[in-house]
């Protein structure tokens, strides 16, 4: 279970602090694919990478299991972030490292025995569908391809949580839909929980079983999908939902 | 040809030698101005405001030693190094007198291009290794350094040949090489066709550290593949 309580972020720009992020609170339960939804700018980027601490939270409590993740430093936050997986809107697959190598990046950091990480990074792209992909350099494959090894790569350390900002957003919709099918296996057959960023309430539709509206670094909305989708209650949402022009007419 | 046959006769050795002494001086000076500059220039990236580990004062001091090396012209560096240099190698004069002026001097140029290189890497990279709990040490190694590569390549042939010309001041001095072989004869002696070899010989060196530099980066880029 992943707790957020009383979270805030400020940003200090040009001398005066900006708050990005006022009173967040939020449950995230184990197993769950939950969606964070909002405008661009609303603050979504900033909220999931304060749950592996790439980003310090100013105030408030970020809780994984009953731990208090918040003051983690050196050893410790390597051990959290190893076990979280990220992937990212625009894949960021080392450019200079094959397929193989990109999957293995994380066992290589812990200085795993080369052949079991070998082995674990083929079992990986095997289960991503680019098991004959290995010796391919990132630049040879495409986006959905792309993001399959990113997806693999999060996967080496075999983590239970794993954050996905807009991980859809650069491709297409047969691929999106693609993409979307493997998380879901991964969230099933891995038991991983997941955490989704997305500007797009059709992808968060299909894959979200419980969804967090955010507006301006205030969560304006959250439930399950369903009844988000059927009784939208915040203005955003509607708009989001392209239900506000109706509303008025 | 017969002009060709008896000017190889008399300045061939010569004109071997120095074409070498210029060559170790070059090589030798790259070798050690990358010994400094690749930790410099890594220092610099690391300690900046949106570096790995933020360090202003640092940063600044450093950034200064680099401005300072920088802007000293070559030639004035050169004659003021004399004492320093006796120091370190016994010697002004000839090979290794030269390097240790051509070292100084390139060692703020390389940390300035090692900065350059590193600052292309897209951040991103940077952040999805943190992602995997890299430490900075292993973001520096395995990210930087690594997706840097075809870059700092680039740079290691920008910086030979750059060495090449400072090389040939160095003559003046008393350095030896080819500089030195211009120097004496074609602006002593005027010996116009010893200095012409001279420079027949510094373009093609030039051009085949270019090509081979060039050839290498993009081979060993794999985003070209
Ligand atoms: N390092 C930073 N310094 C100052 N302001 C920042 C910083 N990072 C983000 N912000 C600001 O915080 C706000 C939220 O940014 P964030 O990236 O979380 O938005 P987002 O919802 O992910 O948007 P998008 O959909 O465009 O990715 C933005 O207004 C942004 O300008
Ligand atoms: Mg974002």
């Amino acid at each position: 279970m992943i707790r957020i309580e009383h979270l805030t972020k400020t940003y200090a720009t040009d001398g005066h602090d900006r708050c990005v992020l006022d009173d967040i609170n939020l449950t995230i339960n184990d197993g769950d694919i939950f969606g964070i939804i909002g405008e661009s700018g609303a603050g979504k980027s900033t909220l999931v990478r304060c749950i592996n601490l790439l980003e310090h939270p100013t105030s408030g409590r970020v809780l994984i299991g009953d731990r208090d993740i918040t003051s983690y430093t050196g050893k410790e936050l390597i051990t959290l972030r190893r076990g979280i997986g990220m992937i990212f809107q625009n894949f960021s697959l080392f450019q200079q490292r094959n397929v193989l190598s990109n999957v293995e990046f994380p066992l290589e950091l812990q200085h795993e025995d080369k052949a079991k990480s070998h082995a674990r990074a083929s079992e990986l792209l095997e289960m991503v569908g680019l098991g004959d992909k290995g010796s391919y350099y990132p630049s040879q494959l495409s986006g959905g391809q792309q993001q399959r090894v990113a997806i693999a790569r999060a996967l080496a350390n075999s983590p239970k949580i794993m954050l996905c900002d807009e991980a859809t957003s650069a491709l297409d919709t047969m691929t999106t839909h693609s993409i979307l099918e493997l998380l879901k296996t991964i969230n099933r057959d891995l038991g991983v929980t997941i955490v989704f960023i997305t500007h797009s309430l059709a992808v968060a539709e299909s894959i979200c079983n419980r969804i967090a509206v955010i507006d301006a670094g205030h969560i304006v909305e959250q439930g399950a999908t369903a009844d988000v989708f059927k009784n939208p209650q915040a203005k955003v949402t509607r708009e989001l939902l392209g239900m506000e022009g109706q509303v008025l007419a | 040809m017969e002009w060709f046959q008896s000017f190889f006769a008399q300045y061939g050795t010569l004109l071997a030698q120095g074409t070498w002494d210029t060559i170790v001086m070059t090589f030798v000076s790259t070798l050690f101005a990358y010994v400094i500059g690749i930790p410099l220039g890594v220092l610099v990236v690391v300690t900046a405001s949106d570096g790995l580990r933020p360090h202003h004062a640092l940063n600044t001091v450093l950034g200064w030693i680099v401005n300072i090396g920088r802007s000293i012209p070559f030639i004035i560096l050169l004659v003021a190094l004399i004492p320093f240099t006796r120091w370190v190698v016994g010697t002004s004069l000839g090979v290794p007198g030269a390097i240790v002026p051509l070292v100084i001097s390139a060692a703020p140029f390389v940390a300035r291009m090692v900065e350059q290189s590193l600052r292309e890497v897209d951040g991103g990279l940077v952040e999805a290794a943190q992602s995997f709990g890299a430490s900075s040490w292993q973001i520096v190694c395995k990210v930087l350094l690594h997706e840097g590569l075809p870059s700092l390549i680039r740079g290691v042939s920008i910086t030979f040949i750059t060495l090449f010309g400072y090389s040939a001041m160095a003559g003046t001095v008393g350095a030896g090489g080819l500089g030195d072989i211009a120097i004496r004869y074609g602006y002593q002696r005027y010996q116009n066709d010893v200095m012409f070899a001279t420079i027949i010989i510094l373009i093609v060196l030039v051009q085949i550290v270019q090509t081979a530099g060039d050839h290498l980066a993009f081979k060993l880029d794999k985003r070209n593949r």
